[in-house]
């Protein structure tokens, strides 16, 4: 590719383009992220690809092949444009038959969606109603673009805002058009992203100004930031460039985690095409504009998420946080003034100066701009990624979007933020998600992870769940965070076995609340959320556990009991399905479970046709 | 100069001057374990907690390591840094019952009891060997390792060091005596070993060079009777 050295080069590259625009063939959409690739896509690409070679449709069918969609329940789904024909759940069988339909221009209408409210197939994306009821501004850019290749991203738009920002004469632009977007950081916290660059840009000038872009996604069960550098690494970048360009930074790094392999493929090779046509490096389009990033990848720690921990890592150092202030925006990466931001921020940017401050802030709410990306999984119907303006309330997001729960059980609430987070119980879903009702509700937006739970699930275990994520991935610095996590996860292993008392739980709230104030960076500060938000609504649970010795929900291993009761029929389904041999009975008479053998797995529930299998 | 406000007091220190620098000048007392004179600050072992701010903004940090800032209200005995206090006192005599530094602090504060499981550990990871290691005796030999529940202190790969003079300033600057006798098993140890200069140890003859800082050192002959 040839070196862009000014802006008309670019506008003209631009030009060459869209004049070149691709002849109005249906093209068949394949999105293939990490989660894509797991469930298949990699197969449909070479079927399809296959299906074109041999039944010459070239000129009358092509693939793309993109990062995720967000539909990850319905994966590998297929997008057939330009008329929006959405197939979900393809297999190698049948995606030869979406091929011939597409070059045809025709629907397969038995492979289409199927409404599970109405039995209607709906043909069209934009009418299904996990998509119908978003606002993907972000996500929907992951459709076009071709992630390998830096010139599909400028034909949709990529670099046009660089452009504008490179326009005008006065830098701070970018810093006032920013702030007055009302973006706040997506990564958890919820600073303001404009009041973060002002003050970069307001430091002493000297040595150099650091901007990092904060890719170590690690909250279990949340994948937003990840398809976002899969699917569009160049949205990233861009915006860093367009950061650099208002805060005069002259270093960019990305710190992305090692377990995305698929990210940093694409992230790589980004930044190699940015660098070959010009866009980062010294004198970026003839503009005097000197920027290049960096990747760097994080060693799996969930505390370098933490920006001072994170800066300590890429000095090469153990990932631990340090006392703030000093700030990083004060002193960071080797002492130099450093603005950390989260995936989603970053790529929020290009959409902030493409089409405007005020055109941003419309969506939103007023102290919460924009749109958000959440990952939605747990016992919730349609699994995926779902982005939202800010302001839209829980039961919309989990109904509306999600479909409701996944399986018979009611929903009991909803877990939002992370193992920092806190669960909201159903009572509270008329609540709105920003930034401020999170967190007045005992929780915290975070970087938008929220696990659904149901009626089958035991919150004692949930608690136990996260503390005992967070004594592993404390990183011990602080003696409340790593034995105060130890000893909650403790007394919660005691409560949720049946050996709990009132007065453990007592100190368990005493516990938290000390672990909260007493701990040096926001892991520790946070940890006890998950204990304390499930004592504020489900208090009772805690109860039942201890005064009872008993699981409502029957999660609690220690606390249930697996018997067979008079539904059996005696089909040895069960009898197969036990790993301990612990069940006995003769055919076609009611078996029976061995206590003593038991280690309740649950597989003979799960093997059971009769409901005859029950948990006391 | 920052001015500041310390229990009610206003105290002038300068700038760069530490929360806990600021309370001692005044006298205020304030325990710690991770912090000694000499060595950079570390933020370990938060008994070092004051409260700042007002209102909904009133804050814990650790006083070893925020800095003195102009104007900053701070309160180094209020109920909620006593209250956190003492429990992290109980937490550490849960894990480490023995150390007779953490006993005489849990009783200057009024903890009688703990209501945990008892556990006998010894390292409470102040980091105050690592430091010293590294900022006063410029060897580097010793370092944290892993995290959560894993995190320890030792050498590489847990071999004896080269970096190590066997000086055994992380054995004096310990306040649980973890390092502070390894008995007879010099090639396992961080130290060397501990040396005392009456016998038992001494009859090992493994030991030319050293002393020990315990005295009467009795370690060697605790475990010579389990």
């Amino acid at each position: 590719m040839k070196r862009l050295n000014s802006l008309d080069d670019l506008r003209a590259l631009q030009a060459e383009l869209a004049a070149r625009g691709e002849p109005e063939v249906p093209t068949i959409v394949i999105p293939a992220g990490t989660c894509g690739q797991a469930s298949g896509a990699d197969e449909i690409v070479r079927v399809m690809r296959q299906a074109i070679e041999s039944d010459s449709l070239e000129g009358k069918a092509r693939l793309r092949v993109t990062g995720c969609h967000g539909f990850c329940q319905m994966e590998p789904s297929v997008l057939v444009e330009p008329e929006g024909t959405f197939y979900p759940r393809v297999t190698p069988e049948t995606a030869a038959r979406i091929v011939k339909a597409a070059a045809r221009g025709e629907a397969a209408e038995d492979l289409l969606f199927v409404d599970p409210s109405t039995g209607l197939p709906i043909r069209y994306q934009n009418e299904i109603p996990f998509f119908s009821r978003q606002v993907r501004s972000i996500l929907s850019r992951n459709e076009k673009i071709d992630p390998l290749s830096i010139e599909s991203y400028i034909e949709n738009d990529g670099y046009a805002p660089l452009l504008t920002v490179l326009e005008k004469k006065n830098p701070r632009w970018v810093v006032d058009e920013v702030k007055a977007s009302g973006l706040r950081g997506r990564g958890g916290a919820g600073f303001s992203t404009g009041l973060k660059w002002e003050m970069l840009a307001d430091q002493p000038n000297g040595t150099g100004r650091f901007l990092v872009c904060n890719a170590d996604e690690g909250d279990p069960g949340a994948y937003m930031d990840r398809s976002v550098l899969e699917g569009n690494p160049h949205s990233i970048i861009e915006g860093m460039v367009i950061g650099a360009r208002g805060t005069g930074s002259t270093q960019g790094i990305i710190y992305v985690r090692n377990e995305y392999p698929l990210a940093i493929k694409h992230l790589t090779s980004a930044v190699e095409q940015a660098r070959e046509l010009g866009l980062l490096g010294e004198n970026i389009l003839g503009t005097g504009l000197s920027f290049d990033i960096d990747l760097v990848h994080g060693a799996g720690a969930f505390v370098c998420g933490e920006e001072t921990a994170l800066i300590r890592s890429i000095e090469g150092k153990m990932g631990e946080p340090r006392q703030r202030p000093p700030f990083p925006i004060q002193k960071g990466i080797g002492g130099k003034p450093t603005a950390i931001n989260n995936v989603e921020t970053w790529a929020n940017i290009p959409l902030i100066i493409g089409k405007g401050a005020p055109d941003f802030e419309k969506v939103g709410t007023k102290g919460s701009s924009g749109t958000k990306i959440f990952s939605l999984v747990g016992k919730i119907r349609n699994t995926g990624l779902v982005e939202v303006p800010m302001g839209i309330t829980i039961e919309e997001i989990i109904y509306g979007i999600g479909g409701g729960p996944s399986g018979d059980a009611g929903i009991k609430a909803v877990q939002t933020g992370g193992p920092s987070g806190g669960c909201i119980p159903v009572e509270r879903f008329d609540l709105p998600v920003d930034y401020d009702s999170l967190s007045e509700a005992g929780s915290i937006m975070g970087s938008g992870g929220m696990i659904v739970m149901d009626e089958k699930t035991c919150m004692v275990d949930v608690a136990k769940y996260f503390m005992n994520f967070l004594k592993d991935e404390s990183c011990g610095k602080c003696y409340t965070c790593r034995k105060g996590t130890q000893r909650m996860h403790e007394i919660l292993e005691d409560i949720s076995g049946g050996k709990g008392t009132l007065e453990q739980l007592d100190l368990l709230e005493e516990l938290s609340g000390v672990v909260k104030d007493t701990t040096m960076c926001g892991l520790g500060q946070t940890a006890p959320n998950p204990v304390l938000s499930t004592l504020r609504y489900f208090r009772d649970e805690y109860l039942e556990h201890i005064e009872n010795r008993r699981c409502p929900a029957a999660v609690c291993k220690d606390l249930i009991v697996y018997s067979i009761n008079d539904n059996c029929t005696g089909c040895r389904a069960c009898v197969k399905a036990c790993p301990q041999d612990a069940i006995t009975g003769e055919k076609k008479s009611r078996h029976t479970i061995d206590g003593a053998k038991c280690i309740k797995c649950g597989a003979c529930r799960s093997a059971c046709r009769f409901e005859a299998v029950e948990v006391v | 100069m920052i001015n500041l406000t310390i229990n009610g007091s206003n105290v002038s220190v300068e700038e760069g001057s530490t929360l806990l620098e600021a309370a001692n000048f005044m006298g205020f007392p304030i325990p710690t374990l991770c912090h000694m004179d000499g060595l950079s600050s570390y933020g370990a072992c938060r008994l070092c907690v004051v409260e700042i701010g007002e209102g909904t903004r009133a804050r814990l940090v650790s006083s070893c390591t925020y800095p003195a800032e102009e104007g900053l209200k701070v309160r180094t005995a209020s109920s909620r840094v006593v209250r956190a206090r003492k429990m992290i006192l109980e937490l550490l005599l849960a894990s480490c019952p023995q150390s007779k530094t953490i006993q005489d602090l849990a009783a200057a504060h009024g903890v009688r009891q703990q209501r945990f499981r008892q556990e006998h550990e010894d390292c409470i990871l102040c980091g105050l060997c690592v430091r010293v290691c590294e900022e006063q005796m410029m060897a580097k030999a010793i370092g944290f390792r892993s995290r959560g529940e894993e995190r320890s202190i030792g050498t590489p790969f847990d071999v004896r060091s080269d970096e190590c003079r066997l000086c055994g300033a992380c054995m004096y600057v310990c306040p649980t005596c973890r390092l502070r006798c390894t008995y007879n098993e010099p090639d396992n140890a961080i130290c060397g070993g501990c040396e005392n200069l009456s016998p038992p140890c001494l009859a090992e003859g493994k030991f030319e060079d050293m002393m020990c800082y315990m005295d009467p050192c009795v370690a060697c002959e605790i475990r010579e009777d389990t």
